[in-house]
């Protein structure tokens, strides 16, 4: 049928999270660039961790991860290039409705944490290594505090599993935005806290360093990442929303 | 950082020899949960074996035949049913047993139930009669004559709780559901191995995998010595 390396050269592996997965924002928004530029974008949605992973490993052209550090250290390294921020969501705290831990009148999310910890409370973390699990890990060290205390559960698992498990335990949990909505009717669940830069969700496209990888489409990925960032992509990105909310935020900046 | 085969695997066996916590505590899970739902459910599904072959109430072959399918049937539908049954507003919701070792337990029985009551059902209908009746004549009561039985088919009864037990042991579907992975909970050897990988994480998972490998070598082991016993015996 086709020549192998014609072929090829028309997939562009985009590895990337599976909260851009699952919110239907990539759904809405690859077919518009297919249509475009004539590509075809093979999606590998994981955690940020893996997604990484897979990147570093040549596994794939172009990955698009929402984990400041991981990224910076990824670039670091010299296996990715071009980092550019492109759209941001939020974090939220969920919890039951009575709020046991009396999150709400936190002043950040440090502090919210820190009251969980201490109440203690049963707190679901995702613990599979996702950008969601990074960002959770990250203010449990700002609030100084060790999470293994009773009522921490580490699950392992997606953001939309954890977020039921959460349910069953009637347990605090860390979300994305996102998510949330998308299983918002499911759920016997408050948000407890929002808002707050630690709260922010930022996410990058990274290119792959050739000289590592020359075999790679670079090319494709080089023409996703541009498309990502012009100006009608980005108000896509503005206009897209599920059951009524807005769920990203282009942020991309010259 | 481009993990080679041999680089994964050293790291797999030194978790396993260093006995790493993590990774015994994920093995003790799957084995404590395995042999807990297998135990429970051993002598019920054996007795209903041996009523399936020796009575004849009506509608037998109808529960023979169910039971014969359910044999089949994916791990993941029994979680579901199990995760609806046990889930807040479900059936059997107060018992508050979703994402305890005691749903996995009970997920476990429901799969492995099948598999010992259809095994060991062709099992005593494969053995003469005579013995059965010779020792009720003998004046043996009703469960000592089975016992008799049993001890006579030992060989095919051993081989249908391997054959259950291995069932459990290596389902990934119904534990991930019903128990969530929970560390040091409810995370046993499928559901971590299925873990480390979404995470890219090969060394535990392939350390994990090696446990499942050498048991299922060290169980076909058994099963094949076993089945050339349990060949009926040539004329």
């Amino acid at each position: 049928m086709f020549s192998q390396s014609v072929l090829a050269n028309e997939v562009i592996k985009l590895a990337t999270t599976t909260s851009t997965e699952n919110s239907g924002l990539l759904g809405a928004l690859l077919p518009k660039f297919e249509a475009e530029s004539g590509y075809s974008v093979q999606v590998i949605a994981t955690g940020t961790g893996k997604a990484l992973k897979l990147a570093s490993q040549g596994d794939v052209d172009v990955v698009m991860t929402h984990a400041p550090e991981a990224e910076a250290k990824f670039v670091a390294d010299g296996y990715g290039i071009e980092p550019r921020g492109i759209m941001e969501n939020d974090f939220i705290v969920l919890g039951p409705k009575n709020d046991p831990a009396a999150v709400k009148s936190s002043k950040d999310a440090t502090e919210a944490f820190s009251k969980i910890a201490h109440k203690p409370s049963k707190f679901v973390s995702r613990g599979d290594n996702s950008g969601t699990h990074m960002k959770e890990l990250a203010i449990w060290k700002d609030a100084s505090v060790t999470p293994d205390f009773n009522g921490y559960t580490s699950v392992g698992q997606g953001m939309g599993k954890t977020l039921l498990m959460a349910n069953e335990f009637q347990a605090y949990t860390l979300a994305d935005r996102g998510t949330y909505i998308a299983y918002k009717t499911k759920l016997d669940l408050n948000i407890s806290f929002e808002g707050g830069a630690e709260l922010a969700n930022p996410y990058q496209i990274m290119l792959i360093n050739p000289t590592k990888y020359p075999d790679l489409n670079h090319k494709g990925a080089r023409a996703l990442s541009d498309w990502f960032i012009s100006p009608a992509t980005q108000t896509l990105i503005n206009n897209y929303k599920v059951q009524g909310e807005q769920l990203f935020k282009a942020t991309y900046k010259k | 950082m481009s993990d080679g085969w041999l680089a994964l695997l050293q790291q797999a066996f030194s978790l396993l020899l260093s006995f790493d916590p993590h990774v015994w505590a994920i093995i003790n899970i799957s084995f404590s949960v395995s042999f807990a739902a297998l135990l429970i459910t051993i002598f019920p599904s054996i007795m209903l074996g041996f009523i399936l072959a020796f009575s004849h109430f009506r509608g037998r072959w109808v529960v023979l035949n169910l039971v014969q399918t359910l044999q089949s049937i994916p791990t993941v539908v029994i979680g579901l049913l199990v995760y609806l049954l046990l889930t807040r507003n479900g059936a059997l919701g107060d018992l508050k047993w979703l994402f305890t070792q005691k749903g996995m337990i009970l997920g476990q029985m429901l799969i492995c139930a099948p598999v010992l009551i259809a095994l060991s059902q062709a099992a005593f209908a494969s053995v003469d009669r005579r013995a059965w009746e010779t020792s009720r004549t003998l004046g043996a009561s009703w469960l000592r004559a089975v016992w008799t039985l049993c001890r006579e088919l030992r060989g095919p009864l051993l081989l249908a709780i391997i054959a259950a037990f291995s069932r459990i042991l290596t389902e990934v579907g119904c534990s991930m559901m019903v128990g969530g992975n929970i560390m040091n909970v409810t995370r046993n050897i499928p559901t971590a191995i299925a873990l480390e990988t979404s995470k890219g994480d090969f060394a535990q998972a392939i350390a994990l995998g090696l446990v499942l490998l050498i048991l299922a070598i060290v169980l076909n082991f058994i099963l094949g010595s076993l089945r050339g016993k349990a060949l009926p015996r040539s004329h």
